[in-house]
């Protein structure tokens, strides 16, 4: 598999990182950062990952498998996660959720036909005090309301439309 | 990055926070024109007994939530131990409710760098990793960048300022997992595994990074170092109570006017912090309980919380100050619909190796989604208290413990919500006595 | 002696070496501690919670399989707290279990159940909807239900620490976790289902026997692996007369619960539609049905008649029969027909190395000693490929005990993954490459060297002088193939020795030359298929086969005669460190007779006194008159393995150009495993040698 020059220079970079023998230390940062180039964890990006940290396939298998942000099938473009844990569940975000899923049409972790979103209802986001939050990709919005998120929904799709 | 800083209330005591609002904060020259890595320079004329010796006096305890003794721990490590020793600090955030070590990173990460020396200088280390959780990117990036900025300007690498110290740092990425927080399962992610705890003993500072000798703390206890090396570490211990030294921040959330991040000393009377550093309680309404510090922590009614915020006052009253996660409750919360999405979380979030928190706390997700909508029979809310009870001190790592003592607390405290809410629904599905199980569906 | 520890179990006053579990210490004192996850032997787990003990002076409950007892701990197992803590974890795991035990293939041996019943709340409360997922077949042998899973992870272990395959892992999380597969979404492993025997409840079944019987429905019966020459012990599952399961569930015998894909499912050659069931007699060019008497009558009036023409006889033995059955061969061979011409299939030098170790006291190894011995050197053998039991026991010596293993083959072992030293060097070469090693080897106090068939006759001298210059203790295991290997060259089944390696005073012909004997007048190949890969010169030769299938060599037989395989009847087996073990019967299929019981038939249609041709009297005469075999009745009687005494004189070299390495794998096994839908089956079939 090939990735980008500069996910390359990042992997080169990442494997430094470690005492000599210890490079699959290197196998959850490397997986995330590939996933954000490749789309998802692929079965041929679970080889390659296994083939240059020279461990077993099934290791890796094992840690795609146990974190929440490591994801076999592709996303939309732009993952809105929306938090409803207990400081966003007493400032709105149950009620962001409810929106977010009626207006893009879709429910937890499923991708809108056109590829562009998808929805996930993630815990606490570390945005406790900037409640109710989500996240846009890597993206933290703070102090999210429904027309926010509308706004944010509606430029995207201009976006798009204006290309 | 949006600013996630208010103006300084003037109940606060700025130390650790001292930096945040200053141009530029987080730039290494902002840093060294303000005291930065002044503390490191002490430390490094210091012996490591000698810093040791100073952090046990500043009486300062872990802020990630157990609030274990920074210097004993620091002192646990075998200095003499053949093998290489290592400085882990946790960046996991992920107690619900808890958003400060986000605020330590963003505007003053150099101050993190500084304890993190202090640190690998007391226990005689060479390597150290910052673990951030997957979901702090943009911190991640950023730190990669500080670290890059330190090891040019000689403050990491090799050979530091002339010292003879050397000490590599790097970044590492979690990807979605509370557990990971938990300092066993940090040590197995950074390893490259699942997030499992590991069995204990031995400790980490016996067995911990790549089955070395290792030290783990908060962001946040990291960054106190500097200040207690400098200062000195009576100077930090008065700060706070007896055996709770310092100030620590507060992340205020829920409804409240004003939330946000706040240093106070450890002591603060909690209703003073609430009313008078958060604004009160939002919409003109009253205060029904609190979240002290993070969802873990048993919630206090509100005519518990006339009490000083520190370690051993909040044990005292039953609760925790944990990680310093304060989330308010107003008179109109639903504490039963609060329970429920505090057990979804810990059902999501369970790594599933032991028994009695993998079946445990999906089992009362399962109960108290129900009872939140009104399904269920009284039976149901005393299930609920005996298996947490049955759940508490069972488990293998605290996250077991996590879950069951909010259960317990808000079951026990709140008991006629959940009553009222069965009577409340009058169709309410009550299943036949002696109902083992519903069919299994797909 | 270790420090030992004083402590006090429910009052017992317990004294138990510094280090050991609570749990163990328990053990000792006849105090049962229940467990699902702790498993002697394998890594810690402690994530049943099921042993939680109550400890004077801690705060919490403690698992007692992760405690080291401590000076003064005081310790209480069946204190109410902890009582009621078992209670809730059993009520915990059946919350998502389905509870389907009346279709479950554990039923009746489900550790689950036996818990419940034992420690349980009799009810549950849990009345929500459970968590579900459907059943999955990972290989024609394992199959995975996922809800009946407990998580005790002890099929994750066997296969990592106990195979050092690695093919189970863990998967999902929380609630979902599930164990995974290594490829995807199938196995691709050594399907030896080790981990569907560890498995305690019936998450892991076996392809073979799920749904078919309930345990005690079956009749069990104690035997011997009839594959390769390790000599596990398996027991043989069986109703209505056929094998349903082969397993190992009472750990006796010197492979403990391991069995490899051959002895756990590669029974059911014994019931291929294609075994003989009754004596088939060439009429006409063509091979015809007949009964017993008229076989035995015919091959006995034949042999007669032949024998007082003089005529030249050659007899072959198998590698697979008893003791007792080469034993009366060569017997019959030797004093009914009055030749000895008389041979076997070789797969290894066992007669130069009790040659070269003529002198030396202690110098044979026993299986046992693999899992002893402070350090391991393997030539030439794939040992995880060829003989996984001897490769289990490595592994499990350096797991426990730090062995240093050193291997020297001509491609990569699997041993490579923790061996002290793992060489690859060009066949032919391995002996070259030792005196490097010598240093490194005497500093581990003793050793064991383990070599395959590639080194033979004079390199076995040169190797057993190498462990003499070493000047630590030295044991050896000469590797043979099959089952019985090693007992065809105890009891003589060899032109030139006689049983107990007696030179023969009048050498016959070998194998080889029987076959390219042009005047052979008469050839009786017992249990063997030589024909496979050589061609018979005698044209008008009278052959008699006794085997289980029409094989090539049977195809050519005047006569065949329909035997018994070794898991229908009894008798002993040595296996390849000389260690012999009994045979039970376990099914029986109509038609065949003991190999044993065909030739004594036909001795006394010919009027020879051979002696009476029970097992039992044989092996008797064996132990009176075989050099090595005066072994322990009573161990062999109650299913256990005694060794072989060493002949400790010398032993004439016996053709060592004749060994040939059998070349079987994990799913291969000579003629008989053409035999085995079951390990054809696999995926991962044939195998191949040296692959890492
Ligand atoms: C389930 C669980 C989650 C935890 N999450 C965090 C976390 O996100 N950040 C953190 O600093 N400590 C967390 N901890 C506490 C750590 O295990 C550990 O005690 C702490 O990092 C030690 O640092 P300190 O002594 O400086 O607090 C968690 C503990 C548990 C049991
Ligand atoms: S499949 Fe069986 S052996 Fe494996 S973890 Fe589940 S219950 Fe344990
Ligand atoms: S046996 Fe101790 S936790 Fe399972």
């Amino acid at each position: 598999m090939t990735f980008s020059q500069e996910l390359e220079s990042r992997f080169a970079k990442m494997l430094d990182n470690y005492p000599p023998g210890r490079q699959k230390g290197a196998v959850i940062p490397m997986l995330i950062y590939a996933q954000d180039e490749v789309g998802a964890v692929t079965p041929e990006l679970v080889q390659e990952i296994a083939k240059r940290l020279s461990v077993k396939p099934i290791e890796v298998n094992e840690v795609v498998e146990f974190y929440s942000m490591l994801h076999r099938t592709p996303l939309g473009k732009h993952h809105i996660q929306i938090c409803t844990n207990i400081s966003c569940q007493l400032t709105g975000g149950d009620e962001l959720w409810q929106h977010a899923c009626k207006k893009l049409g879709i429910g937890h972790k499923q991708v809108t036909p056109d590829g562009l979103f998808s929805l996930e209802e993630v815990e606490c986001l570390g945005a406790c005090s900037w409640a109710p939050a989500i996240q846009d990709g890597y993206e933290y919005h703070h102090h999210v309301t429904p027309e926010k998120l509308d706004k944010l929904i509606d430029d995207v799709r201009q976006a798009v439309k204006a290309q | 990055m949006e600013n996630l800083l208010q103006e300084p209330h003037p109940l606060e005591t700025v130390l650790i926070s001292r930096r945040f609002r200053l141009e530029n904060s987080a730039s290494l020259a902002t840093f060294l024109a303000n005291e930065g890595f002044a503390g490191f320079r002490k430390a490094l004329t210091m012996t490591p007994d000698e810093i040791i010796a100073e952090v046990k006096l500043s009486s300062l305890r872990g802020r990630g939530g157990a609030g274990f003794p920074a210097g004993m721990k620091w002192s646990f490590v075998d200095r003499k131990s053949p093998k290489p020793k290592y400085v882990v600090v946790n960046a996991d955030e992920s107690e619900p409710g808890t958003c400060k070590d986000r605020v330590i990173l963003q505007y003053d990460p150099f101050r993190l760098i500084e304890g993190v020396l202090i640190a690998a200088r007391a226990i005689g280390s060479e390597r150290g990793w910052i673990y951030i959780r997957g979901e702090y990117r943009y911190l991640i990036e950023h730190m990669n960048a500080v670290i890059a900025q330190a090891y040019a300007a000689g403050w990491l690498g090799k050979d530091i300022q002339g010292s003879g110290m050397n000490f590599d740092f790097a970044t590492q990425s979690g990807a979605g997992a509370y557990e990971c927080g938990e300092e066993s399962a940090l040590l197995e992610s950074l390893e490259g595994k699942r997030g499992n705890p590991r069995l204990k003993p031995p400790f980490p500072a016996q067995v911990g990074a790549f089955q070395c000798p290792t030290v783990l703390n908060n962001v946040e206890t990291y960054s106190a170092a500097p200040d207690v090396i400098l200062k000195g570490g009576q100077y930090y211990a008065d700060l706070g109570t007896p055996k709770n030294g310092g100030t620590r921040l507060l992340c205020i959330s829920g409804h409240v006017n004003r939330p946000g991040v706040y240093e106070v000393r450890l002591g603060m009377n909690m209703l003073q912090a609430v009313n008078a550093l958060a604004g009160g309680v939002w919409k003109g309404r009253k205060l029904k309980a609190i979240v002290p510090g993070g969802s873990s922590c048993p919630v206090l009614k509100a005519e518990e919380c006339d009490i000083p915020m520190d370690y051993d006052s909040l044990a005292k009253a039953g609760s925790m100050l944990g990680s310093g996660g304060m989330v308010v409750l107003d008179e109109t919360t639903d504490m039963v619909k609060l329970l429920s999405r505090i057990m979804k979380f810990y059902a999501h979030e369970s790594c599933g190796w032991c028994i009695p928190c993998r079946e445990g706390t999906t089992w009362l997700k399962k109960i108290l989604a129900r009872l939140d909508d009104g399904v269920g029979s009284v039976s149901d809310i005393d299930t609920v208290d005996q298996l947490a009870v049955n759940m508490f001190g069972h488990t293998f790592c605290p996250l077991g413990d996590a879950a069951a003592m909010p259960t317990m607390a808000i079951v026990r405290k709140f008991r006629h919500e959940f009553e009222a809410k069965l009577q409340s629904a009058s169709q309410a599905f009550v299943p036949a006595p002696g109902t083992r199980s519903l069919p299994i569906v797909k | 002696m270790p420090d030992l520890v004083q402590l006090t179990i429910n009052g017992k006053a317990v004294s138990a070496p510094k280090g050991t579990l609570v749990i163990e210490a328990a053990k000792q004192v006849g105090i049962e501690i229940p467990a699902f996850c702790y498993y002697e032997g394998y890594s810690l787990q402690a994530a049943c919670r099921m042993c939680l003990v109550e400890v004077e002076k801690m705060p919490k409950l403690m698992p007692g399989c992760t405690l080291p007892v401590a000076e003064g701990m005081v310790v209480h197992t069946e204190s109410p707290k902890v009582v009621d803590s078992r209670k809730s974890m059993l009520e915990f795991l059946l919350t998502n279990h389905p509870l389907d035990c009346p279709v479950c293939d554990k039923g009746g041996e489900c550790e689950l159940q036996d818990m419940t019943f034992r420690y349980g709340l009799g009810e549950s409360r849990f009345t929500d909807i459970k968590q579900h997922v459907d059943e999955k077949q990972w290989s024609p042998l394992v199959y995975f239900d996922a809800p009946r899973c407990i998580l005790c992870y002890r099929c994750v272990r066997v296969c990592e620490e106990g195979m050092g395959v690695q093919a189970l892992g863990i998967g999902k999380r929380g609630v979902a976790t599930e164990i995974i597969p290594n490829a995807g979404d199938h196995l691709e492993c050594d399907e030896c289902g080790n981990c569907v025997d560890i498995c305690p409840v019936g998450a892991l079944t076996s392809g073979t026997y799920r749904y078919k019987s309930r345990p005690w429905e079956m009749n069990y019966a104690g035997t011997i692996c009839t594959h390769c020459s390790d000599g596990c012990k398996t027991t043989l599952s069986v109703r209505n007369g056929a094998i349903i399961r082969a397993n190992n569930r009472d750990r006796s015998g010197i492979n403990g619960e391991f069995l490899c894909a051959k002895g756990r499912f590669g029974y059911d050659f014994v019931h291929s539609p294609e075994r003989l069931q009754t004596p088939l007699i060439r009429k006409d060019g063509k091979l015809e049905p007949a009964s017993w008497s008229e076989a035995l009558s015919l091959v006995a009036a034949r042999l007669s008649e032949l024998k007082s023409r003089g005529a030249k006889f050659g007899v072959l033995g198998s590698t697979h029969t008893t003791n007792e059955e080469n034993y009366y061969l060569q017997k019959f061979a030797r004093t009914g027909l009055g030749t000895s011409n008389i041979d076997h299939q070789r797969t290894g030098d066992v007669p130069a190395l009790l040659d070269a170790l003529s002198g030396h006291e202690n110098a044979l190894a026993t299986v046992g000693d693999l899992y002893t011995a402070k350090s391991v050197l393997v030539i030439s053998s794939d040992l995880s490929q060829q003989h996984p039991l001897l490769a289990f026991q490595l592994r499990a010596n350096y797991r426990h005990n730090r062995a240093a293993v050193y291997t020297v083959t001509p491609g990569p072992v699997r041993e490579r993954d923790y061996a002290a030293r793992s060489v690859v060097v060009a066949p032919g070469a391995e002996l070259d490459l030792l005196p490097a090693l010598a240093d490194e080897l005497k500093k581990h106090g003793n050793l064991v060297i383990v070599f395959g068939p590639a080194i033979k006759g004079g390199a076995v001298h040169s190797l057993v002088a190498f462990g003499d210059s070493l000047g630590i203790p030295v044991k050896y295991i000469c590797l043979v193939s099959d089952s019985n290997s090693r007992g065809a060259l105890d009891m003589g089944l060899l032109p030139d020795l006689r049983p107990g390696y007696q030179a023969e005073a009048q050498p016959g012909l070998a194998l080889p030359e029987i076959l390219a004997a042009p005047d052979l007048d008469a050839l009786w190949v017992v249990g063997s298929n030589p024909f496979e890969t050589a061609p018979l010169a005698s044209r008008d030769c009278f052959v008699v086969v006794q085997d289980l299938f029409l094989t090539e060599t049977a195809q050519a037989a005047d006569v065949v005669l329909p035997s018994a395989s070794a898991y229908e009847k009894s008798g002993t087996v040595t296996n390849t460190a000389g260690e012999v073990q009994r045979l039970k019967p376990g099914p029986k299929v109509m038609g065949a007779k003991s190999d044993l019981e065909i030739l004594g038939l036909i001795a006394k249609e010919m009027g020879l006194d051979l002696g009476i041709w029970s097992s039992d009297k044989v092996f008797e005469e064996i132990r009176r008159t075989v050099r090595g075999y005066n072994v322990a009745l009573p161990v062999i009687a109650t299913g256990g393995a005694s060794p072989t005494t060493p002949v400790n004189g010398h032993v004439p070299a016996s053709r060592p150009d004749l060994i040939q390495d059998s070349g079987d794998t994990l799913f291969t096994s000579g003629t008989l495993g053409r035999y085995s839908n079951v390990l054809k089956s696999v995926m991962e079939a044939p195998g191949t040698l040296y692959k890492p």
